[in-house]
C-alpha cells in the first residue's frame, strides 16, 4: 500500500511560487515548516539570553549585567521565548501541523486559511515581544508578570503593555491553532480511523488544544485587566482600591499550570511514537496512555495554587493543594510505567531518536520527583522562589521538551525533507546536548537547597561552587545546540535520500506510507483503516 | 459551501463560544473571588455586618494588637493611640488611632484592613469604623479615628482557631480614588514624555 501512494502524490506534486507558498500559504506541511523556523530563531534569541544571565552568575559579584532591570528583562524575556516562541510552536504548530493530517489520514487542516493566520499572528506576537524590550525599560516582571510590580508604578512606560499585547496576539494565534487542530482531529479523520485508533501523537495534541482552549482565555482576560488597570483606571489588582493582587495569581496560575502540560504533552506524543517505533512494538496499554493524557489535563485544572503556596492559605486549602498536585502523579506514572514496558522485551534500537526519547524520560523522572517534594506545602514554603525550582522546571518542563522537540526532528526530519541525518554527528550532539543540560541544571538542586534565591544577578560566595559548576554545563550545552545546527545544515544539504518508510517494521503510522520527503499534497484519495489494527 | 465544510464551521463556532465562555468566566471570578473572601473571611477580610444578634460576653480574652501603615503616595502621618487592647470575647471594645495632614492641602484618603492570622478573621466583627468612610483632613488637620469591634465567642468552638489569643488589625491609608488618578495621570504623562524625549 505504501508504494501505491507513493506513487499517487508524487503526480500532484506542483507547487506554487515562492512568495504565495511562504507568505499566503494554507498547506499544513509548509506552514509546519514556518512553525518549525520561528522557534528555531526563538530559540537561538532565547538561548543566547540564557547563556548570558549563566555568564553573570558564573561568578559571584556583579561582572557584566550592571543594569539589574537589564537583567530582569532577560530572565522574563528567556521565559516569554522559550514557553510562548519556541516549545509551542516547534511542537504543536510545527510538528502538530505536519502531522495530525498526515497521521489520520486527512489531506489538510480543517481551515487552511486560519491556520495561516495563526502562524502569522504569533510572528506578530515575537516581534510585539522584541519590541518591549527597546521602547522603554523593557519587561522586568518575570513570566508571571505579577502586580504591583508590573503596574504603572513599577514599570512605567510602554514596555510591559507591549509585552501584554505581544501575549494577547500570540495567544488568539493559539486559540485559532487549537480550534482548527480540534476540528481537524474530529471530522477529518480517515475511514475507519476511530478515535481509538488514532496513534498517541494525534492524542497528545488534541487534549493539549483542548486544555489551550480552556486556559489561554484566562491569561487573556487577566491580562486585559492588567492592561486596564496600567491605563485605564481600573483597579483590579489595586489593593488601595478594593482590588487584590493575589486574584491576579489566581487567574495567572488557572492558566499557568495547564501551560506547563501544554508544553510537555505533546512531547510524550512525540516520545510514545519513538519508543514504540524503535522498540518495533506498539504502545503498551494504549487507551490507558491516551487516557492517562486526559486525566492529566482535566487534574491539571484544579492544582494551580500549588504555585502560590507562600500566599497564606488556610491549613485546608494547602492540603487540598498539595494532595491534588500529587494526585497528577498516578497518570503520569502510568505513563512512565507503559513506555517502560513497551520497551520491555522489545527489539530495541538506539538509533537518535531513541537516544533521545530514553533521556526524556530520564529527565522528566529527575523532574517529577522533585515536584513530588515540591508539590508538599510545608515543603515549598522553604523552597518557593529558590533554585530548587528553577532546577526542577527545568528538568520536567523545559528541557524535557526540548528533547522531545530534538527526538521528533531526528524522528520525522526524514520525512519532512527527504534526506537522512549525518548519523555519528547526530550521536556525538546528542551526548554532548544530554551531558550539558545535566552538568547545567543538576547542580542547581544543590544551590537552592542551600538556599539560593532566584532572579537576581549576585549571590554569595558560599554559592559559587555549584554556580561554575553549573556555568561549565551551560558551555557544553552551547556546544550541543551548535552542534545541532551543524548538523541540520548538513541534513539539508545532505545528497542521502530516505525512503518513505525509513524506520522499517516498526513504523507503522500513516504518514510512512507517504514519499519522503512527503509530497505538496497527500493522502488525496483517503487511505481506508477499516479493519486493521489500532496503529499503535 | 460543501456540507463537511458546514460541519466544521459549525464545530468551529462551538469551541469559540467555549472561548467566549472562559474569558466571561476570567472577568465573572472577579466579584465571585470578592464574595468568596467575604463568606470565608480568606485572606483577613472582616465581617462588617454589624453586630450579630446578643453574643454572650465570655470570660475568655484575647489581645489584639493594632497596626498602621500609610502608602507613600498620602502625605499624613497615621498612628494607633494604644499598641494593644485585651478584650473579653464578645465584648464591644473602642480602640482609636490618630490621623495628621502633614502636608501643606486638604487630602482625602480612606483606610483598607485585614486582621492576622486571616482565619480569625471570620470572628472578628467591626460594628463601627472609620475606615468605612473616605476621610478628608485640611492641611495640618489632627483626627482621632475610632473603630468599635467586637469578637465572636463562636471562635472558642472552631477546632482551627481556639488556640488563638493574639490577633493583630492592620489598616493602610491610601489617597481616595480621585486624588490617585490624578497622580497616575500625571505618572503617564511623565513617563510619556520622557520616552519622547529618550527615543
Amino acid at each position: 500500500m505504501s508504494n501505491d501512494a507513493a506513487v499517487n502524490d508524487h503526480h500532484d506534486d506542483h507547487k506554487p511560487p515562492f512568495f504565495t507558498r511562504w507568505f499566503c500559504s494554507t498547506n499544513h506541511k509548509d506552514i509546519g515548516t514556518l512553525y518549525i523556523t520561528i522557534a528555531l530563531i526563538a530559540a537561538v534569541v532565547g538561548g543566547l539570553m540564557s547563556w548570558y544571565i549563566r555568564l553573570e552568575l558564573a561568578q559571584p559579584g556583579i561582572q557584566y549585567i550592571d543594569d539589574f532591570q537589564f537583567y530582569n528583562v532577560l530572565v522574563t524575556a528567556h521565559g516569554f521565548i522559550m514557553v510562548f516562541f519556541v516549545v509551542m510552536p516547534a511542537l504543536i504548530g510545527g510538528f502538530g501541523n505536519w502531522f495530525v493530517p498526515l497521521m489520520i489520514g486527512a489531506p489538510d487542516m480543517a481551515f487552511p486559511r486560519m491556520n495561516n493566520i495563526s502562524f502569522w499572528l504569533l510572528a506578530a506576537g515575537f516581534i510585539l515581544l522584541l519590541l518591549s524590550a527597546v521602547v522603554g525599560d523593557g519587561v522586568g516582571t518575570g513570566w508571571t508578570v505579577y502586580p504591583p510590580l508590573s503596574s504603572q508604578e513599577f514599570h512605567p512606560g510602554p514596555s510591559v503593555d507591549f509585552g501584554i499585547l505581544s501575549l494577547h496576539v500570540a495567544g488568539a494565534s493559539s486559540i485559532l491553532g487549537a480550534i482548527n487542530l480540534i476540528v481537524t482531529i474530529f471530522n477529518m479523520r480517515a475511514p475507519g480511523m476511530t478515535i481509538h485508533r488514532m496513534p498517541l501523537f494525534v492524542w497528545s495534541i488534541l487534549i493539549t488544544a483542548f486544555l489551550l482552549l480552556l486556559a489561554l482565555p484566562v491569561l487573556a482576560g487577566a491580562l486585559t485587566m492588567l492592561l486596564t488597570d496600567r491605563n485605564f483606571g481600573t483597579h483590579f489588582f489595586d489593593p488601595g482600591a478594593g482590588g487584590d493582587p493575589v486574584l491576579w495569581q489566581h487567574l495567572f496560575w488557572f492558566f499557568g499550570h495547564p501551560e506547563v502540560y501544554i508544553i510537555i504533552l505533546p512531547a510524550f506524543g512525540v516520545i510514545s511514537q519513538i519508543i514504540s517505533t524503535f522498540s518495533k512494538k506498539p504502545v503498551f496499554g494504549y487507551l490507558g496512555m491516551a487516557y492517562a493524557m486526559a486525566a492529566i489535563g482535566v487534574v491539571g485544572f484544579v492544582v494551580w495554587a500549588h504555585h502560590m503556596f507562600t500566599v497564606g492559605f488556610n491549613v485546608e486549602t494547602r492540603a487540598y493543594f498539595t494532595v491534588a498536585t500529587m494526585v497528577i502523579a498516578v497518570p503520569t506514572g502510568i505513563k512512565i510505567f507503559s513506555w517502560l514496558a513497551t520497551m520491555w522485551g522489545g527489539s530495541i534500537r538506539l538509533e537518535v531518536p531513541m537516544l533521545y526519547a530514553l533521556a526524556f524520560i530520564f529527565l522528566f523522572v529527575v523532574g517529577g520527583v522533585t515536584g513530588i517534594t515540591l508539590a508538599n506545602a510545608s515543603a515549598d514554603l522553604v523552597f518557593h522562589d529558590t533554585y530548587y525550582v528553577v532546577a526542577h522546571f527545568h528538568y520536567v518542563m523545559a528541557i524535557a521538551a526540548i528533547l522531545g522537540m530534538f527526538a521528533g526532528f531526528y524522528y520525522w526530519i526524514g520525512k519532512m525533507s527527504g534526506k537522512q541525518y549525518p548519523k555519528s554527528l547526530a550521536k556525538l550532539q546528542f551526548w554532548v546536548f544530554f551531558v550539558g543540560v545535566n552538568v547545567l541544571f543538576f547542580p542547581q538542586h544543590f544551590s537552592g537547597l542551600a538556599g539560593m534565591p532566584r532572579r537576581i544577578p549576585d549571590y554569595p560566595d558560599m554559592y559559587a561552587g555549584w554556580n561554575y559548576v553549573s556555568s561549565i554545563g551551560a558551555v557544553i550545552t552551547a556546544f550541543g545546540t551548535l552542534l545541532f545546527f551543524v548538523v541540520l545544515w548538513r541534513t539539508l544539504t545532505s545528497k542521502e535520500l530516505v525512503p518513505a518508510n525509513q524506520w522499517g517494521e516498526g513504523a507503522t503510522t500513516l504518514e510512512w506510507t507517504v514519499a519522503s520527503p512527503a509530497p505538496f499534497h497527500t493522502h488525496e484519495i483517503l487511505p481506508d483503516m477499516t479493519g486493521k489494527e489500532p496503529a499503535e | 459551501m460543501l456540507k463537511r465544510d458546514k460541519k466544521n464551521a459549525k464545530f468551529a463556532l462551538v469551541l469559540l463560544s467555549l472561548v467566549g465562555g472562559m474569558v466571561g468566566l476570567s472577568f465573572a471570578s472577579v466579584p465571585l473571588y470578592q464574595l468568596f473572601c467575604k463568606v470565608t473571611g480568606y485572606g483577613g477580610t472582616l465581617n462588617t455586618e454589624g453586630v450579630v444578634a446578643s453574643s454572650k460576653v465570655s470570660e475568655r480574652t484575647i489581645k489584639v494588637h493594632f497596626d498602621s501603615n500609610i502608602s507613600p503616595k498620602l502625605n499624613w502621618r497615621f498612628q494607633p493611640q494604644q499598641n494593644e487592647v485585651t478584650v473579653r470575647l464578645g465584648e464591644h471594645k473602642l480602640a482609636f488611632y490618630e490621623a495628621k495632614n502633614i502636608s501643606e492641602k486638604a487630602l482625602t484618603g480612606h483606610a483598607i484592613y485585614n486582621v492576622t492570622p486571616f482565619k480569625a478573621a471570620q470572628y472578628f466583627s467591626k460594628i463601627d469604623c472609620f475606615c468605612f468612610t473616605e476621610q478628608t483632613l485640611d492641611a495640618g488637620q489632627v483626627v482621632p479615628m475610632p473603630v468599635q469591634f467586637y469578637i465572636d465567642p463562636e471562635i472558642l468552638t472552631d477546632p482551627n482557631t481556639k488556640e488563638i489569643t493574639t490577633i493583630t488589625l492592620s489598616y493602610t491609608f491610601y489617597p481616595s480614588e480621585s486624588e490617585s488618578i490624578d497622580d497616575k495621570k500625571k505618572l503617564n504623562l511623565s513617563s510619556l514624555v520622557k520616552l519622547l524625549y529618550n527615543g
